[in-house]
């Protein structure tokens, strides 16, 4: 069926993503960018204030970490799913039911050490339900089932009285506070966010080149050759939705202790084809490409409007703005950033240097 | 017909059943303890109508979606875009000139122009490439939505009615009995029995330009194999420009026409994005008559489940597009 050819085509990378994740052994371990990256991350307590610390990079690494499970199953899986936000929205509003919050005739009053592994093994369900469904069908349609996942959830969380409190959400959620540290605070918190996305990060690195993450994308590139050899093609892809929804749970749980509050808004449709945004603008073959595809989005996010402003724009048509370089990347990289970054680096390196040996890339 | 029912013996029975109930429900003048049970008659034929003619609706905004992607195979998920467009424009004809079918003429005319845009300058780019195609209708979508609030702002609009359609009308069903023993009969909107009729019309009138004329051919041809329809020496372009052409006018006029039934506002171009998903993946992609199935399915499920289960509704049809992904993935009415 050349719709689900097409598409796995699209996805894998032009500069052939595969050999070299196989050929390399530890990722990045040697390469002096992600050094400066990770010392600028984890001293960055020092150098930026409360607004930077929370506005700007946790919630970059917060929506990063979601995308980054769009990206491990949309990367290594093919499968492109609108409803990893829906994910993590499900497990924060389980956060909430399960843990203490004002409406007291909801939430349960867990501590959080029970609610939160709770509302993750709840949401990695839900997850694996939705993948369950959606890996019944390919390409485009995974898609389009995914969205509509996504869409009746967000409706539903507005009807719904009993468990997700309709349009006003569930307020006040109670934030961990223990060994004398409020773990909310600006500094412990984005330390408690940024640990959580490195594990993620490196959970999904490593994934990619164990057994089943090679196995996965066999499954990607070529499914029938897969299941000549005695590979289960569907439970790879269910696990792999398994995997992903637990990633885009933790995500969850972040956010909304962040916002100590969560309502159908941040389930929003809108909202969830903002992660594919992200990962999109970011790159999706590399798990790399949907922290900086989130802090792209979060920086014009928030500071598209006093740009506007200052060009003398309306400042209300950001999102113009925001579709409007989406636009621009997805016609010119498929890659996203991370491509456009490569083939920058191509373009000014000696014709001898071939890419399988440089390893140095964002 | 008779061969579905020689296939599956026990599905025909249980639909003649259903329909057999359904019937019943409509036309028999109800018991006391059914109105006890499940309210009373008048809530129920309201609601069924307002889902057939909501299903109207729906097929009009899904038959061009996937008339687009069964010949094409191109993924639109700016039409929701399109039939905001068109309502806006419908809007905006009518309020000026006052003329209500002139707006569906303008609408129709100008959403078909901003599709053939779409085909030759987009689609025509990456043609095979579905999740490009993909990625650049929803940053279409996001560019149009933002465009649309700035030109438009963030109000309701709703279309005025003409003259001569205002007002319900009584139709030969029976609500109730009085107490006299004289009957009352169901009075309903005649703009949205009216535009339910066009629909049909439209509807039917493309199964038979589909299936009875030389362009039917051709496009049928296309949606079974492109390459030797163009080896065949058909100008594919064409005929995918006017397809094009047509899909996207069509979610104009349903603009103007949700604009009738219901207001127009930001977010409702997901709305119906979201529910022309939902009908053609009942119903299945590229097929007319599963889009008029699936957006019948859809349209009664949205509204009797309203009415009945209002905490469920939305659960109702996705629990619906669940059934038919489980039992057949293709859709119901997909030739595979």
């Amino acid at each position: 069926m050349s719709v689900t050819h097409d598409a796995r085509i699209q996805i894998r990378s032009p500069a052939s993503a595969a050999p070299r994740q196989a050929a390399r052994g530890w990722p990045d371990l040697n390469n002096p960018a992600a050094w400066i990256v990770a010392i600028i991350l984890l001293i960055m307590p020092l150098i930026a204030n409360g607004f930077f610390l929370i506005e700007i990079f946790a919630t970059t690494l917060m929506l990063g970490t979601i995308a980054l499970s769009l990206m491990f199953l949309a990367g290594y899986g093919g499968m492109v799913s609108l409803m990893q936000l829906t994910i993590a929205g499900f497990c924060a509003y389980m956060v909430a039911v399960f843990g203490t919050s004002d409406n007291a005739n909801i939430s349960l009053g867990w501590p959080w050490w029970l609610a939160v592994p709770m509302a993750l093994t709840l949401a990695t369900i839900f997850g694996t339900l939705g993948g369950a469904l959606a890996v019944r069908t390919e390409g485009i349609y995974t898609i389009m089932i995914t969205l509509a996942i996504g869409a009746a959830f967000y409706y539903f969380t507005n009807q719904n009285w009993a468990i997700f409190n309709g349009h006003t959400g569930i307020n006040n959620v109670a934030t961990p506070h223990f060994w004398g540290v409020d773990w909310r605070a600006d500094v412990p918190f984005y330390y408690v966010v940024l640990v959580v996305a490195a594990l993620c990060y490196f959970a999904v690195d490593y994934i990619s080149r164990a057994p089943f993450g090679l196995a996965l994308q066999g499954v990607r590139d070529n499914p029938r050759r897969m299941a000549a050899l005695g590979f289960n093609v569907n439970a790879h892809r269910v696990a792999a939705y398994a995997v992903a929804s637990f990633i885009a749970g933790l995500a969850g749980v972040l956010q909304v202790w962040n916002y100590r509050q969560i309502s159908p808004g941040s389930v929003s449709v809108g909202a969830c084809i903002d992660i594919l945004i992200i990962a999109i603008v970011g790159g999706i073959t590399r798990p790399i490409g949907p922290y900086i595809g989130a802090l792209v989005f979060v920086l014009l996010r928030t500071f598209a409007l006093d740009f506007l402003v200052k060009i003398g724009l309306d400042g209300n048509r950001f999102r113009l703005l925001i579709g409007l370089g989406f636009l621009a990347i997805v016609f010119w990289s498929s890659d996203g950033v991370i491509g456009l970054w490569q083939r920058w680096r191509r373009s000014h390196r000696p014709q001898s240097d071939r890419p399988g040996v440089g390893r140095g890339h964002g | 017909m008779t061969r579905f029912v020689e296939r599956h013996p026990a599905w025909a029975l249980i639909v003649i059943i259903a329909v057999a109930v359904v019937l019943w429900l409509i036309f028999a003048v109800w018991p006391p303890g059914l109105e006890d049970a499940i309210g009373r008659k008048r809530v129920f034929l309201n609601a069924l109508f307002n889902g057939i003619t909501l299903g109207g609706l729906y097929f009009l905004v899904a038959s061009g979606f996937t008339l687009i992607f069964g010949l094409m195979r191109n993924v639109n998920l700016a039409h929701g875009s399109l039939y905001l467009f068109g309502g806006y424009v419908g809007y905006a004809i009518s309020a000026s000139t006052g003329s209500w079918i002139l707006s569906f003429i303008v609408a129709f005319i100008l959403t078909a122009l901003v599709g053939v845009l779409l085909q030759v300058l987009v689609f025509r780019r990456m043609e095979g490439q579905d999740l490009r195609q993909t990625m650049v209708t929803i940053g279409l979508s996001i560019v149009f939505a933002d465009l649309m609030l700035w030109a438009c702002g963030g109000d309701f609009y709703q279309i005025q009615t003409p003259n001569w359609l205002i007002g319900p009308i009584e139709l030969p069903l029976i609500t109730a009995v009085k107490s006299s023993g004289e009957p009352v009969y169901l009075r309903y909107p005649l703009v949205r029995l009216v535009i339910f009729l066009a629909s049909v019309i439209i509807g039917f009138a493309m199964w038979l330009a589909l299936n009875r004329t030389r362009i039917g051919m051709i496009i049928r041809a296309g949606v079974d194999d492109r390459d030797i329809l163009a080896a065949t020496g058909v100008r594919i372009q064409i005929v995918f420009v006017l397809v094009f052409a047509l899909g996207a006018g069509l979610a104009g006029i349903a603009g103007v026409v949700g604009g009738t039934f219901q207001s127009l506002s930001p977010g409702e171009d997901i709305r119906f994005l979201l529910a022309s998903l939902v009908v053609v993946i009942v119903g299945g992609m590229g097929s007319i008559p599963g889009a008029a199935l699936g957006a019948l399915i859809i349209g009664l499920a949205e509204q009797l489940g309203s009415v009945y289960i209002p905490t469920y509704a939305i659960v109702v049809t996705f629990l619906i597009m669940v059934l038919v992904l489980a039992l057949r993935p293709q859709g119901l009415l997909a030739r595979r």
